[in-house]
Order: structure tokens, then sequence, then C-alpha cells
């Protein structure tokens, strides 16, 4: 009797072999990233000192006498450059996947919206800093500077911001706007009041993933901020970074100063994750349930 | 023309006076029972930029409760024609059911009465929607100021997911932009008026959607209370729902009609008998025939009806 529903061999061996196909794949995946966490903690906690942290990189590179100096010129470069890039991209960002979703839809300027953020998502990084240089260090004639930097940052993370804010808004049921336009509300309240508070984990994990890039990119500061040794804060001025540091670093003949290198990509890393930490406490906090 | 009723000291309304089944605890002294507020004029006859004329106005105060009004009402999606014009009277302080097979244009004709039709891309309806002789299309008059006028109950209960049960309820008086005084007593009367106020008074702090299906629709019944309507467009408000919850959304209808004039669609016939005062049939974008709910399922007047109520298809 029970041969009628029993499991045939062969179909059986089939689930097995998908199964261990898909379980290989993971964990090729999984692969590289244990490897790079890691080399990161293997290199680069050596180089990790109270001092790492809170003294400037002297430039000295050669003398064995004296110190190299820690990162802290790059650690506060880095926060300043992706906050300002942060506050000029992520409100364009949202503004425009909230004007894609709940405004423009099937319009055929949204369409011709959409294709563009996705060809601004495709674009090299190294082109945004090409183009602010061009527009905005060649085309004034003036020299590198902070917030140039921000601005090219700024460029790379707005389509990122955008793309992954419209799909966390179109996953917001309509049902919700419509009970909500249903009560008498003007639709701005209903996107600021409803929308916006229901979409925020995921707009949230979009952001974090834009800052994320941005914070680790070389390409675009490296002829629009410039490289520096001093801690700064004038958006004007020259400001040092963590992957500019990085990229001086690694490339020096002097043992310590790449392993410096490593203490600073460790650092990102770990700044990025505390970010990452922080925002998702936030989000949980302000959402109920 | 009574308009004396609308003076603040003269005796309410004579169906406020009538035996309410009210539970005991409605009559807390310092809480106005929701169905115990005096019904005003509309207030889209206010809220309105139109200056109407005056004998249009008067009549518009006169009234107790407030009618809708059908006239020649089409709604299409692109090209396709959904609702192929309908009159039909909604009567004040009624229930009027909407039955019909699926796909025959009931949702979408009472999408048109709050103009929620327009809402989705490529939808627009013609002819005109009368809230008390008022054209609710009149390019004059705001949206958002007929929404309020006209609530809408959907199939499947919404409450907001990131608000509290109380949140919930004063969801609409804080989108509406005006701003919201005496929220604990308002939320209190909607929640009471909506049968919902024993269940939730000592939880309006946690979260909305954490109630049971049932209750999640009494919640959103609440909300569309709370903002005082005239008149409440339910959609399959209880297909979504268990017997028992539907029982009791359908005592809620029979309490809320008192104060509110009510169109529900539904697929459900025995729920039509059971809250309707009036049904009316519609088939393939068409009004077929309306009538007392009585009449509608004894003795109907177009052969189609009867077929359709005698369950030969559908």
């Amino acid at each position: 009797m029970l041969e009628r529903f029993a499991v045939s061999p062969k179909r059986r061996r089939r689930d097995r072999l998908a199964r261990s196909a898909i379980l290989a794949a993971t964990a090729i995946a999984l692969i590289p990233l244990a490897l790079i966490v890691y080399y990161l903690l293997s290199k680069g906690l050596g180089s990790w000192s109270w001092s790492f942290f809170t003294t400037d990189p002297t430039g000295n590179t050669f003398f064995a006498s004296s110190s190299i100096g820690g990162i802290k010129s790059a650690i506060l470069g880095t926060i300043e450059i992706v906050a300002v890039a942060s506050a000029l991209s992520i409100p364009i960002g949202i503004g425009v996947a909230v004007w894609l979703v709940e405004y423009g839809r099937d319009s055929r300027f949204a369409h011709t919206v959409r294709f563009f953020v996705d060809v601004l998502t495709g674009v090299p990084s190294i082109m945004f800093g090409l183009f602010v240089y061009i527009v905005l260090i060649i085309g004034t004639g003036s020299t590198y500077a902070a917030y140039k930097g921000s601005f090219a940052l700024a460029l790379l993370m707005l389509p990122v911001v955008t793309r992954s804010a419209e799909v966390v808004l179109l996953l917001i049921p309509g049902a919700l706007r419509e009970s909500a336009l249903a009560l008498g509300a003007p639709r701005w309240r209903v996107i600021f009041k409803i929308v916006l508070p229901t979409a925020l984990p995921g707009l949230v994990t979009g952001v974090l993933l834009a800052i994320a890039r941005a914070a680790g990119e070389t390409a675009p500061l490296l002829f629009t901020a410039g490289a520096t040794l001093k801690t700064g804060f004038g958006l004007s001025g020259f400001m040092n970074s963590l992957p500019i540091q990085i990229y001086t670093d690694v490339t020096s003949a002097t043992t310590s100063v790449v392993n410096r290198a490593w203490g600073a990509a460790l650092t990102l890393v770990a700044m990025i994750l505390l970010l990452n930490l922080f925002a998702r406490m936030v989000a949980r906090r302000s959402s109920l349930g | 023309m009574n308009v004396d009723g609308h003076t603040p000291d003269t005796a309410p309304a004579p169906h406020t006076t009538d035996a309410l089944s009210l539970p005991p605890a409605t009559h807390t002294p310092e809480i106005v029972p929701y169905d115990m507020l005096e019904p005003k004029p509309s207030r889209l006859s206010r809220i309105s930029q139109t200056d109407p004329a005056p004998d249009k106005r008067m009549s518009a105060h006169a009234k107790v409760g407030h009618g809708v009004k059908l006239e020649k009402l089409r709604a299409f999606y692109g090209e396709v024609e959904q609702v192929k014009g309908i009159d039909l009277d909604f009567r004040a302080n009624e229930v009027t059911a909407i039955i019909g097979p699926s796909g025959c244009g009931k949702s979408t004709m009472v999408r048109c009465i709050n103009r929620m039709h327009e809402e989705i891309p490529g939808a627009r309806a013609e002819g005109r929607v009368l809230l008390d002789e008022l054209d609710i299309y009149d390019p004059a008059i705001d949206v958002v100021a007929v929404r309020r006028a006209i609530g809408m109950v959907f199939q499947k209960p919404n409450p907001f997911p990131t608000m509290s049960v109380f949140d919930n309820v004063a969801a609409g008086l804080r989108l509406s932009s005006r701003k919201p005084s005496d929220l604990q007593h308002k939320v209190e009367s909607a929640l009471r008026g909506a049968g919902l106020w024993e269940e939730v008074k000592d939880r309006l702090g946690e979260a909305g959607a954490g109630l049971s299906g049932g209750q999640q629709q009494r919640l959103c019944i609440a909300r569309s209370l709370a903002v005082e309507p005239e008149v409440i467009l339910m959609d399959e408000p209880c297909s979504a729902l268990d017997p028992i919850a539907t029982l009791k959304i359908e005592e809620l209808i029979d309490q809320l009609k008192v104060r509110v004039t009510i169109v529900i669609v539904t697929h459900n016939m025995q729920q039509a008998a059971r809250v309707a005062d009036r049904t009316a049939f519609m088939l393939g974008g068409e009004l077929v025939e309306v009538g007392p709910t009585q009449e509608i399922f004894t003795n109907p007047g177009d052969p189609r009806t009867e077929e359709y109520v005698t369950g030969k298809f559908g």
C-alpha cells in the first residue's frame, strides 16, 4: 500500500544532487568573504593602537628612527566627505524615487528618468571623478577641495539611493496609500506620514549600501579632494581620506607603511559595520512591532 | 424648510432619540458617543469653493442625513468602459447594498463616489455624483474634501502598519490639514462607534496590525468614523473575515446608519438581505434594478435579477 506514495529513488537522487549543488555555490561564495575578513584582521589588527587613531600621518616613510604617524586625518576626512556627499545625495535620491513611484509612474518622462538612473548606476566611479575634475577644477581653474570630492561621491551615490528607494517604495502596498487617501489626506501627507515611515527600514538599507560604496571609493577622490597629511575641516581645502591613504600606503617600500594600509582598511570596514548596526537599530526602534 | 434644526440648542433630530442598542459602557458622562453627535450639514458644502445657489445650500442644511445620487455615471479604465451610465439614489441614513457577479463594475462604481477611481492610472469617470445636490465632480471641488465627507472601508483590513491602535484612529484627523483638537475624545468615540473600545481600551499603544482580522476591520471602520464622514462606502468589508467577525460588522452597520449613509458592495447575498434597506443589482456595468431589499430577493422585477439571487449564475 505504502509504495504508492513512496519517493522514487531517481527523484531522491536528483533532489540530493540539486541540494548539494546549491550548498556548494553558497560555500564558494563565502570563501572570498571569509578570506577578506581573515586577512584584514590578521594584517590590520597589528597596526591598531591608540596613536594610530589619534595622530596624523607624518609623511616619513624612510627613516626607521622617526614615526610614520597614524591615520587620524584620513578617518576624519572620510567621515566629513561622505557625510557631505550623503547630505546632498540622500534627500535628492529619495525625492526622485518618491516622484517616480508616486507621481511619475508610467509616464514617458518617468521612463526616461529610470533609464538614465540605470545608466548612471553602471558608470565607472572614476568617471564621476573625471567629471568633477573637468567641471569644478579645470572649469573653474582652481585646485583640489574636499567639497569637490563630496560632489563626486554624491553623484556616485545618487543612482544607488534612487534605485534602491524606488524598489522599496514599490513594495508598499497600494491599499495602504488608498486607505490614507480615502481618509481625506492630501497626497503629500500620505507620502510623508504613511508611505515613507512604512518604507523606512528598506530605505535605510539602500542608503547604507550607497554610503558603504561611497566610503570605499578611491577613484572619485584622487583628483578632486586630493591627498594630504594634516587634519583639516575646511571643505574648500585638501582633505585626506581612508581610501586615498590606503592607496598611497600600499605601494610603499616600507613594511610599516604597508601595514598602516591594512590597518586603515580594517578601520574603514569597521566604520561601515558600526554605521550599519547603528542605522538598523534606529530604523527598528522607529517602526512598531 | 426647517433651518432651525441646526441651531445647537434645539432638540436633537428625531432619529437620534430612537432607542439605540448601545452597550451600557457608551454612557460615560464626559464622552459623547459617536452616534449621539448631532448631524451637521454636509461639510463639503462649506469646504467647496463654489458658492452654490442659496436655495441649494438651504436644502443641504435642512436634511438630517446626507444622500448620494448618481447621474449617468460612467467609469473607464483607459478605453474600457466598466460602468456604463448608472442612475442611482442612495438615500440618507439607509444601507444600500450593491450585488452582482464578479467584474460587473460594483467596486468601480462605488470608488467613483469618493473619487478614488481616478487614483488608478488611466482611469476616469464621467457623469455626475451628487452629495446633497452638490456635484463632487465639479472642477471647483477639492477632492480631498470629498474624501473627508465620504469615507471608505476596503476589502482587506489594512491598518497602518507603523502605527498603534490609537494612532491608526487618529490618523485621519492628523493627516487632514487642520490641527486636530480633542484627539483623545474623538479617538475614543470613534472606537466606541465601531464597537471596538471595550476590546482595545487597554492596548491603545500596541500595534494596530497586532489585532485579529475582525478587530482590524473594525479599527479601519473606526478610522474612517473619526473624521466624521457623511457617507461610508464599504467594498466587500467582510470578505476576508470569519462568520463571527462578519456578524459583528453587520451589527455595527445597523447601528451606524442612524448617523451615516452606507453603501456596501457585497458578494454575499445573505449579507445584503441581512443589512441592507435597499439593494441594487448590477450586471455588465449596468444597473439592472434597485428596490427595497425584501422585494429584490423575493419579487424582483427583472428576470436576470431573479436568476442571480436564486443562484442560477454568478
